[in-house]
């Protein structure tokens, strides 16, 4: 048994805001309440800390199968678990592709095997990713996979889309797509901008993401199915979104740390800041901070995307895309929406837990019977990033050496603790 | 004591000081392309690795020329057989060269960045002859040179540039220097090539799709070369860019009485340029090329020779 004093619990769902104890026995919350007392217990002082449901990323790449140089499920899963993560949705972009339910089977084995974090994999909507035939859902739903997506790439056309939501919809799952017209560039490495064409860097215009929203957004509408809009970047996606939304349409997004943090005046040829979609416009990320505080964005998720050092330290326009996010995730929310003022600590719990569970249809609430998984994090711990001592196999993080204030101090999954700081 | 600078990057960093100070550096050197012994041992002993990543021509040689005038070795490495083609990373080459131990590093590259890219990674002086669609240093350098001599000074040109601006890096490099002079310089070619986040490049620069109001009132007028995989990418038929664009007599007429002419090169005549004018009395671009070794001379004997006279150029390396 483990009980946790004199945290401050915050949990939106319940729409607690409490100087509680919390105790737990096995895999589950047993008991939540004022001063409990168990002599039993290993007692926790998490006086200081806020106490919230675990921590949710919908959206990373752990490499494991294919690309082990760059990142495993266990470092992977390790990294999440220090980012204060109990739960997280890899991609299917592996190689092989996870489009089948044997993959799904492995990664499931992997992440058993590091009993870390809950593993929660995603599947190919298409064979291959290819954008041809869907893939074998039910078989990796049956499996475990708990959302369908081409990640890296959009699904490839309007009639795969259709197809594809439409049996998602009967399997109940939730669609993620990476959008972009990638018809509008061509070798594009950054926002189109007055940046770009100062640095003589090939620009993507901010449309390439929007065009392919609205796409989605109708075919959502034509099928009923639930599209969830991967990493969103964009002032215009996020209209469309709300649009969505407010037409009652099953459409949920997601904003990443470094889209609602950094800028396309950040970029330089340093490759680390090389991501795709690409850090935008001082006037888009305002507008994802809007969005983030107004409820619009139902999620932060990391598009944690590890390569190893020496793929990324090369030019930068032949870097791949993608930097680490899991250690890093919090303390940026932290200084961007709720140390600045735009959010409180509810939002920023529904942000990271009780938000991205929505966007797969599961409830995740901090009451008594429920599962214990719980992310306790300070929101003043004061700590500096360093990329060469993450968890992660790969050091591609353009916050590298940046300060912060906040962080996670205790990541307890299915009642284990995953990390302790 | 400031920071000495090391290498040459960029233009867009440097102040008009700086720019005016390497230009003058440059005067000797050119003076020295008119003698009949053109060689000189300033730089007897050290030597230079011209590491061309990307096919070059004109500024190879030109640099091969100033480098061997000084009296310094020159070593090459060009694209065609280098170790990239053999998927070696630019970090690993460029470790090698430099434990071939030379004095100095010119680099030539198609992607924007790889010359700090490569400054990062080196303790030698690196000088940038072309980085992707970002600048040309050398070639700004020397189109200054040219327009001061003819012209008598910098200060307040108005210079028309023709062509495909926005994937030129000579254009980038040519407004960095020129509007750190006070100039007012006019961009001018397809809309496509044209847009309008150029504005943002420097103070005093416009754009114009018309060539005609783009050349009206201009003392000089540079047009860019236009490379035919543009004209394909899908861009505009090439017959389309030579009756919109090429500039010709009839057209140059519109420009001041005796408009300078320059091109970059390489040229293609009948394209971006009718041969009339590039072979007219107002045309600059043989001077171009031999002012390029000039200013080339002028660069590795500062940034080689470790004169110690370098310190208006310290904030130079950025």
């Amino acid at each position: 048994m483990l009980l946790l004093k004199n945290g401050r619990v915050v949990d939106p769902a319940t729409r607690t805001d409490a100087r509680l104890d919390v105790l737990i026995d096995g895999e589950r919350i047993a008991a939540l309440g004022p001063s409990l007392e168990v002599p039993a217990a290993e007692l926790v002082d998490a006086s200081g800390w806020v106490v919230a449901p675990g921590f949710i990323d919908l959206h990373c790449h752990l490499r494991e199968p294919g690309d082990e140089s760059s990142e495993t499920i266990e470092t992977g899963a390790c990294a999440a678990a220090r980012g204060g993560f109990t739960a997280i949705c890899p991609m299917p972009n592996t190689r092989p592709v996870n489009d089948n339910a044997s993959v799904t089977r492995f990664i499931l084995d992997r992440a058993r095997a590091a009993s870390l974090v809950r593993v929660w994999p995603i599947g190919a909507v298409s064979a291959g990713s290819r954008g041809e035939s869907l893939a074998e859902i039910s078989a990796m739903k049956d499996a475990g996979i708990v959302a369908v997506s081409d990640d890296g790439h959009p699904v490839a056309t309007a009639k795969l889309l259709r197809q594809a939501m439409e049996y998602c919809r009967s399997l109940d799952l939730p669609l993620v797509d990476h959008c972009e017209d990638s018809s509008l560039f061509a070798g594009a490495v950054m926002r189109e901008g007055p940046r770009s064409v100062r640095l003589g860097l090939a620009g993507m215009p901010a449309a390439t993401e929007s065009i392919c929203v609205a796409r989605d957004v109708q075919i959502a509408e034509l099928t009923g199915g639930r599209l969830h809009v991967a990493h969103l970047s964009t002032a215009e996606s996020l209209r469309l979104v709300r649009e969505a939304k407010r037409r009652g349409l099953g459409v949920t997004c997601e904003v990443t740390p470094h889209h609602f943090t950094l800028t396309d005046d950040d970029v330089g040829y340093d490759s680390r800041f090389k991501v795709n979609p690409p850090v935008a416009s001082r006037q888009d990320r305002d507008a994802l901070l809007e969005g983030l505080a107004d409820g619009s964005v139902d999620a932060i998720a990391t598009d944690h995307a590890p390569h190893e050092p020496a793929r990324k330290e090369v030019e930068f326009d032949r870097a791949p895309f993608g930097m680490i996010g899991f250690e890093t995730a919090l303390a940026l929310a932290l200084e961007q929406l709720f140390h600045s003022g735009r959010i409180g600590l509810t939002r920023l719990v529904e942000l990271f837990a009780t938000g991205p569970a929505r966007v797969l249809g599961i409830a995740r609430r901090l009451a008594e019977g429920e599962p214990a998984d719980l992310t306790l994090f300070s929101v003043d711990e004061p700590w500096t990033f360093r990329a060469h001592e993450s968890a992660s196999r790969s050091r591609n993080s353009p916050f590298d050496g940046r300060e912060f204030r906040g962080a996670p101090m205790m990541t307890i999954v299915a009642g284990r603790v995953a990390f302790r700081r | 004591m400031i920071e000495r600078f090391r290498h040459l990057l960029a233009i867009e960093p440097l102040s008009a000081a700086q720019i005016a100070f390497l230009l003058d550096e440059a005067r000797p050197f050119q003076q020295m392309q008119t003698y009949p012994l053109k060689k000189l041992a300033t730089l007897r002993g050290k030597s230079v690795v011209l590491a061309f990543f990307e096919p070059s021509t004109r500024t190879r040689i030109s640099f091969t020329a100033a480098a061997g005038r000084l009296g310094a070795d020159t070593l090459g490495l060009q694209a065609e057989s280098s170790s990239l083609k053999k998927g070696e990373s630019l970090a690993d080459t460029i470790h090698t060269l430099e434990a071939m131990k030379p004095d100095g590093i010119v680099i030539r590259h198609s992607s924007s960045g790889a010359a700090e890219f490569v400054a990062e990674r080196v303790r030698v002086p690196v000088i940038n002859a072309g980085d992707g669609l970002h600048e040309h240093p050398t070639q700004a350098l020397l189109d200054a040179l040219t327009i001061r001599d003819r012209r008598g000074s910098l200060d307040g040109l108005a210079i028309t540039i023709l062509g495909d601006i926005v994937h030129s890096r000579v254009a980038r490099s040519d407004i960095h220097l020129l509007s750190k002079f006070g100039a007012r310089i006019t961009l001018c070619g397809p809309a496509m090539w044209l847009p309008r986040e150029l504005d943002t490049l420097a103070p005093g620069v416009r754009r114009t799709t018309r060539i005609d109001e783009a050349l009206e009132g201009a003392e000089a007028v540079m047009a860019l070369r236009v490379q035919e995989e543009r004209l394909h990418e899908p861009g505009l038929p090439r017959d389309e860019y030579i009756r919109q664009y090429q500039l010709s007599r009839a057209r140059l007429a519109r420009a001041c009485p005796g408009a300078l002419v320059l091109h970059p090169g390489p040229m293609i005549r009948g394209l971006e340029i009718e041969p009339a004018v590039a072979d007219g009395p107002q045309s600059c671009v043989l001077e171009q090329v031999t002012n390029g070794i000039a200013v080339r001379m002028a660069l590795l004997y500062l940034l080689i020779g470790g004169t110690g006279s370098l310190e208006d150029l310290s904030h130079a390396s950025a």
